[in-house]
This record gives structure tokens, sequence and C-alpha cells, in this order.
């Protein structure tokens, strides 16, 4: 029965792997729903209304208008890169979630290096952007491809930074517990968020910057840079890279709430508040992250690449720089300091 | 048995995972195409990744795929797809340099076996650790490197530091070239502008103009 056993362990964790995924997909779908509403509310439109009741079918139907039109490769476009960058996008920004806790052991796969296994998926994403922008073998994908990688390969130094001073606190590389280093009797007051507020913004922003929504949503500026390095696509390979990008963000936004919102704790850490289920809370509080994301769209004009590269490299990567060293100075001066003997 | 049985699909992943490595080292070499060359290369570092994991090296396996996929072999990426050299020419002189290349082959080999072959354990190591290892479930691997690192080898990485950071500065210095007349904008100049400074308003006389 041993090889019994290990079928069963496979099959369990097959199984919650493809809970997960459904659900995770399904709340995307309705994610991209309230963004495109978000976004319309701001600007007094109605946004989408028509596919269902208050257009809350939306998504599905724009899934099946995807993938039914017929999929166009380039003629001169090397076919088998083509069709694997969209594909390893989409993958790598879904195989970050299995190590995200959604409550107190949750965690799909709780390993010990989760942070930096999320950190190392979410950095191999930038190869989805430049193969399909080399493969399509055409000039406008590949320089947009090239300013897309250069984009997210800056602010990724400014994101881990941010996570070496919430690692510094926290004291450890394991997801699940540097939400248990939050808890605490003070409630919303003990998370990260408010004794790193700095840090806090500079991750809310580089997130968007690294997943590159507006205002920093270059790659796909079709208005003034010829889209970027996925003008190409078309059909099912453009969903699965717009696919990826939606994951992209709510790993962002499922990240920040680990970090800094405490993940599945309680606001109020007192009875009636604490009886809710943790995973409602994580969600709520990825949901406002999101929100606050959609807000951003609709508010802030679209930066300028040079402007853009001068946030990331003038701006926050010398900010988070010393912060890591001031919140690393203050532990060890306050005798705060985790690990430390 | 069951230990038996895990151990064969921790084997069994180790053939996959080192297969996959030596594979795709050939093809770094083998392929036509200098991109795919680089991806080959990323394949490698992947599954060298995979490899550290089966050993428990779950640090070294996460900064190996953040270090060299994320960073290093992205810039890689980059050079190879801007270079218009083309290889088809190249490879035309390939008999040509293959006694060279053999001889220096070679001579890697025989270093590496001479220093293989009288490779020993420090004996201070072996006499016993002033720090007892603690076993895995005790101290994860970060917090082990951590502890080494920053005491011990505290210099060494320091030291590695230096170098790396003089590495930096060179390559800055070497490429960055003084243009002249080039309009660049100043930000906090922009910003300090405002009504006052930018716009003046005028009273124009009728037909005299200012």
């Amino acid at each position: 029965m041993e090889f019994g056993d290990i079928l069963l362990a496979v099959a369990i964790m097959l199984g919650k792997s493809l809970l997960m995924l459904v659900a995770l997909l399904i709340f995307i779908a309705y994610a991209l729903y309230a963004d495109r509403k978000v976004w319309a509310a701001v600007q007094l439109r109605r946004g989408p209304n028509v596919v269902g009741p208050w257009g809350l079918l939306q998504s599905f139907a724009d899934l099946l208008k995807f993938v039914l039109k017929e999929p166009i490769i380039p003629a001169p476009a090397n076919k088998g890169m083509f069709l694997l960058a969209p594909l390893l996008m989409c993958t790598l920004s879904l195989a970050a979630w299995a190590v995200i806790p959604l409550n107190a052991g949750w965690a799909i796969a709780d390993i010990n290096v989760g942070i930096l296994y999320i950190f190392a998926i979410s950095s191999l994403g930038v190869y989805g952007v430049i193969m399909g922008g080399w493969a399509s073998n055409s000039k406008y994908p590949f320089l947009g491809a090239l300013r897309s990688a250069a984009q997210m390969v800056s602010y990724e130094v400014s994101i881990g930074f941010v996570i070496v001073t919430v690692l510094m606190c926290a004291g450890t590389l394991n997801l699940s517990a540097i939400v248990e280093a939050q808890n605490s009797s003070l409630g919303i007051l003990g998370w990260y968020w408010l004794p790193l507020f700095p840090m806090f913004v500079v991750f809310f922003i580089s997130a968007m910057a690294e997943t590159n929504r507006p205002p920093f949503d270059l790659p796909e500026a079709e208005s003034e840079l010829v889209a970027g390095y996925m003008v190409e696509y078309s059909s099912t390979p453009y969903l699965l890279f717009m696919l990826g990008e939606y994951v992209a963000i709510m790993t962002m936004c499922a990240l920040g709430t680990i970090l800094f919102l405490g993940g599945w704790l309680s606001p109020i850490p007192f009875a009636p508040f604490t009886w809710v289920p943790g995973v409602i809370w994580f969600v709520l509080k990825a949901s406002f992250l999101f929100i606050l994301i959609a807000m951003v769209k609709a508010l802030v004009p679209r930066y300028r690449y040079d402007q853009l590269m001068r946030l990331g490299w003038k701006v926050f990567l010398p900010l988070s720089l010393a912060m890591v060293v001031i919140v690393a100075a203050v532990l060890m001066a306050t005798g705060n300091a985790p690990g430390v003997r | 048995m069951r230990l038996e049985l895990s151990m064969t699909v921790t084997a069994a992943f180790f053939y996959l995972f080192a297969t996959i490595t030596i594979a795709s080292g050939f093809m770094v070499i083998a392929s036509r195409n200098p991109v795919q060359s680089v991806l080959f290369l990323i394949l490698a570092f992947v599954n060298a990744a995979g490899l550290f994991l089966l050993m428990g090296a779950e640090f070294l396996a996460m900064i190996l795929v953040i270090v060299y996929v994320g960073a290093v072999a992205v810039l890689f990426l980059f050079v190879v797809m801007m270079l218009d050299v083309d290889f088809a020419a190249l490879r035309q002189g390939f008999l040509q340099y293959l006694p060279i290349g053999g001889l220096i082959g070679l001579i890697l080999l025989l270093e590496l076996i001479l220093v293989v072959g009288t490779y020993t354990v420090d004996p201070g190591l072996v006499r016993s650790p002033q720090v007892p290892i603690p076993s895995a479930d005790v101290m994860t691997n970060t917090e082990a490197i951590g502890q080494v690192l920053y005491t011990r080898y505290f210099y060494f990485f320091q030291a590695a530091g230096l170098i790396l950071l003089v590495a930096m500065i060179g390559a800055i210095v070497l490429t960055l070239r003084e243009r002249v007349g080039v309009r660049r904008q100043d930000i906090s100049k922009q910003n300090a502008r405002t009504q006052e400074t930018a716009v003046e308003v005028r009273k124009v006389p009728f037909r005299q103009g200012i």
C-alpha cells in the first residue's frame, strides 16, 4: 500500500492545486470586471452592463470571444517560440500561487523560502515578454519587448529591497510565518504597513510598474508607442498574455496583503471579528489593494519612459536602500531584531 | 519500505533534472541560433536549481534562479538579440579552430582531474567542528548560511562584494561618454517653475509692440 499512499498524496495535491486554480481564475474574471467598472465609475460611464445581470458575465463572454477567434501567426515568426511565450507567461504567473497562504496552513506548498520563490517566479515572467517580442520577428514587438523587459528588471530591484525590509522585521522567509509575525494585540496597527509605510508605498508603485499596469503600461501604450511585445498576438495567445498579466497583478496584491496587511489576520483582534474565517479577510484585503490599483489606472496619466526609468533607479532604489539600512539600525538599536543572539 | 520508495522518487527526479541539465548544456553549444542557446542555458540553470532543491538547499536554488535566470541571463539575451552576426559564417572555420579548442579542453580536463584527485577535506573540519552542525529541522539552511556568511566568512563576503562593485564602476567608466550639446531635462528645475517665473503678462501698447 506504500505506493498507494504516494499516489493518494499526489492526487490530493493535484486536487488542491486544481481547486486553487479554478477559484483564482473565477476571482480574476470578476477582478477584471471590477477593474472596468471602477474605471467607468471614475469617468462617469456605466462600464460593462450588457452581458448577464449588471454585466456580470462580461469576462466570460470575452473569454469565449478570444478562444473562438482565429489565432494568426505571422509568416516570419519563430512559430514554436511565438506560441511558447504566452504559455510561459501564464504558467509562471499561476505557479506563484502555489505558496500563497490564504489562511493559516492553507498554502498548497508551505515552503521555507516562500517569498524567494515568488520573487524568483516573478523575475522569470520577463522571459515571456522577451521571447514574445523576439519570436514575432517584427520591429515594433521587438522594441516593445526590450522596453518592457528593461522596465520589469528595473522595478524588481526596488521590490527586492522592500521585501528585505519586511524580512528583517519578520525574521523569516516563510510567508505564513511573516503573517504570524504581524499578529499582535494591536490588530491593524500592528501590521507592517504602519511602521514601514514608505516601503508600502514603494511596494505599491513598484508592483504596478512590475506588472505593467497603468500609469506604467508602456508595454501596451497603443496610442503612442504602437503597443508593445504583443502587437502580433491575437486570439488565445493574446488571451494568455492578458491572463498572465492579471494573475501577476493579483499575485502582487496577495503579496502586499501578506507583507504589509497581515494576511489572514483580523484587523480588530476581538471576538466577533476573529470568528470571521481568515480567508475572507485575506480576499477582502487583496481586493482592497486591487481596487486601489484600478483607481490609479483611472486617475493617473501614463508615465513617459524616461520618467519611469528615473523613478525606478534614481528615486526608489536609493530610497529603499536607505530604508534597509535605517530599518536594520532601528531594529538593532531597539533590540527588536529577530534571530539575533 | 516507505523510505525506499521515497528514495526512488527522489532518484527519479534527480535523473530527470540531471539529464535535462546535461542535454540543455549540450544544446547551448550545439544549437544554431544564439537566442536558442541562451534559452537552453536558462533551462540548464532552472534544472540545476531543481538539483539544489533535491539536496535540500532551497535557499541556493532560489538564489540561483533569481540571480542567474532572473538577472544575468536576461542581460545575455538582450545582448545576443541585438547582435547582428551571421553565425553560419562563424561556423565555417570550425574545423580550423578545432585543434586549439581541443587542446584547451584537454588542459582544463587535466587540471580538473588533478584538483579533484588530490582533494582532501580540511583536517580542521574533520577533527571537530567548533559548533555542532544542527539538523535541518532545527535551523533552516537560509539561517545556517547567514550564520557563517556574516561571521566566519565576513571578510571574504565583503571582498567579493567589493570586487563586484569595482567591476560595476569599471564597466560604467568604460562605456560612459560625455556628449556635448545634448539637451537634458532637469526635473528639479522643471518642478521649481511656477506661474510667476514661467509666464510674464505684459500690457502691449497698440502699434508699438514690445
